[in-house]
């Protein structure tokens, strides 16, 4: 579903900020595959997930979704194969527009937006029925700005609006990072609950090394911009997380840096 | 101070009103919608009306020279779009650099920095003398009163759309936008282009009004398009929460402004502080937002709704761009 090959990304190149946040990163998704990404600040996590998404073009190497060779293809336009949640609860929807406007939106990405009705009467239904899904009471506010609801519920709407259109790719970049244990552990648990419906291929960053091992098939750990550790199957299933920090001493030959992995 | 005086000033304040009302339109779909100051206006404001008397002028019909003036607004508003999207250039800049090329433009299409036309040799859709002594249907505030209303239909159907709802994300969540398929880039330059189409439409009926186009006639634009926004939110905007009323609330801005000129004017002030006056209104009135932000802010509460942790964002809520169906 995804082929990454090669690809490498410098920031700032020639100058003092010069920073290589991918270095020659191959991977391969299958269908279905839900892959949890974890290592720390800095590692390449969040840039391996912009590349896909398209933020910026790679320096090198070729990305394809779906055998679909996206490496040059501007952002809004790759978005027709993607769904997106973002860390910080503000950025995946428009504060000053209705809850079923935002949702509405979600539902045209990839398809031509022309001079109908930016909602239906049809569709008013249907986001009604998906947000009671939720549990959160948000069926009842259709019509009230994104902006009043809480990080919790802007995150669960957000991924609504990701999956409305069944994505190619689902990539989750620490969707959960930003909300307190509770509201984090219910935004996880609809993320298992779409991914599961949907059978959606999905790329999730975490610092949280427990969720990182508790959910998805397949572990990836970063560390400078590469990928070091690659854990799937029977494998994956017995991890602990003293496992993860003695192999992550023992690829890197350094002590993992990152409180919130191990005490989260 | 005769208070007659006064009364008789304020039919033409209120028409002056309506017809900035227009530009106002525009800058609030800029300024409020797309999230961008656009400067273009202050020479948006000047080509529309010599368009128009131009066009007037070598015998053109009037809704021809309408369409004409708009035409030209709008591609300024491309010029300005390309020049912040394509070329990258800070959208303040990108409006500034257009306003001060359309100065010479404005002075290419008219010829010299003034052109007048007679009200009684043209057929006027508008004009100062249209206010008193007309048939009803020939009046100047009648007439531009009608053309706000379906000026204010059309957008209200068009920011309905998913086009428009589009235009509407563009502005509040570019990222969002993005990450949902929508071409920001794009949807910036068609947002000025509407914006300056509508302030060149307004600047066709001014040059009508007033019965001549000048080169300076749109400086300050910004400035008093601005104040009609604020004034407008200011008293309507906790009724007027719809968004063909906001629309509505910035028309009427316009004309408060306007009919406050008259006052102010009429009460003796030296006409040459006129535009620190207004200048100085609109600073203080865009700081109490800030203001309000920074020294009276309540602490936030937590909500119980849905169990689900702490409220954020509200703060910006209220922003404009917002539409109820």
């Amino acid at each position: 579903m995804l082929d990454i090959r090669n690809i490498s990304k410098t920031f700032n190149p020639g100058t003092i900020n010069e920073k290589t946040a991918l270095d020659n990163v191959s991977l391969n998704l299958e269908d279905g595959d839900f892959v949890t990404v974890i290592g720390g600040n800095g590692a390449g996590k969040s840039t391996l997930l912009n590349a896909v998404a398209g933020t910026w073009f790679v320096d090198e190497g070729q990305i394809m979704i779906d055998g679909i060779n996206v490496t040059k293809l501007p952002e809004h336009k790759r978005a027709a194969y993607l769904g997106r949640v973002f860390q910080d609860p503000m950025t995946g929807t428009a504060a000053t527009m209705e809850i079923q406007e935002n949702l509405a939106l979600a539902e045209r990405r990839g398809k031509k937006r022309l001079l109908r009705p930016g909602i239906t009467k049809q569709e008013r239904g249907e986001y009604k029925e998906l947000l009671s899904m939720l549990g959160l009471g948000l069926e009842s506010r259709m019509t009230a700005k994104v902006g009043l609801l809480s990080g919790g519920q802007r995150q669960a709407l957000t991924l609504l609006m990701a999956t409305l259109q069944k994505p190619k790719l689902l990539l989750l970049d620490e969707h959960t990072a930003a909300l307190d244990p509770k509201t984090a552990a219910k935004v996880l648990e609809i993320t298992e609950l779409i991914v599961n419906r949907d059978h959606l291929t999905t790329l999730m960053i975490t610092h949280n090394m427990k969720d990182a091992i508790s959910h998805g098939n397949r572990l990836i750990m970063m560390n400078e911009g590469k990928i070091i550790l690659d854990i799937r199957g029977e494998e994956k299933k017995h991890l602990t997380v003293k496992d993860l920090l003695d192999k992550f001493e023992q690829v890197s030959g350094e002590q993992f840096s990152n409180d919130s992995a191990l005490l989260g | 101070m005769n208070i007659s005086t006064l009364i008789n000033a304020l039919p033409g304040a209120c028409a002056q009103g309506l017809v900035w009302g227009i530009m106002a339109i525009g800058v609030y779909i800029t300024y409020r919608i797309l999230d961008i100051a656009d400067l273009t206006v202050d020479g948006t404001m000047a080509t529309g009306g010599a368009v128009c008397i131009m066009m007037l002028m070598s015998g053109h019909n009037i809704w021809v020279a309408m369409l004409a003036a708009t035409g030209a607004g709008m591609l300024a508003g491309l010029v300005t779009g390309l020049l912040h999207t394509f070329m990258g250039i800070p959208a303040i800049l990108a409006g500034i650099l257009t306003q001060l090329s359309l100065y010479s433009v404005n002075l290419k299409i008219m010829g010299k920095s003034n052109q007048a036309v007679n009200v009684s040799n043209y057929n006027l859709l508008v004009s100062l003398r249209y206010i008193k002594g007309v048939p009803f249907w020939q009046n100047t505030i009648l007439i531009v009163i009608i053309i706000t209303v379906i000026l204010i239909a059309i957008l209200y159907w068009f920011f309905g759309t998913e086009y428009g709802a589009s235009l509407r994300a563009t502005g509040c969540n570019p990222g969002m936008s993005r990450a949902q398929g929508i071409n920001t880039n794009f949807n910036k330059v068609i947002g000025l282009m509407i914006s300056n189409g509508l302030v060149a439409f307004s600047s066709a009926l001014l040059a009508q009004y007033q019965g001549f186009a000048d080169v300076n006639m749109g400086r300050g634009a910004i400035v008093i398009g601005l104040a009609a926004v604020i004034i407008g939110e200011a008293i309507f905007g906790k009724i007027f929460r719809n968004f063909a009323l906001s629309l509505l609330a910035v028309s009427f801005g316009a004309i408060i402004y306007y009919i406050v000129l008259q006052v102010v004017i009429w009460m003796g002030i030296d006409t040459d502080l006129l535009k620190l006056l207004s200048a100085s209104v609109v600073a203080v009135f865009l700081a109490v937002p800030y203001w309000k932000g920074k020294y009276f802010t309540k602490p936030v509460r937590k909500s119980g709704s849905g169990g689900t942790g702490s409220v954020n964002g509200s703060s910006s809520a209220q922003k404009g761009g917002s539409r109820n169906a």
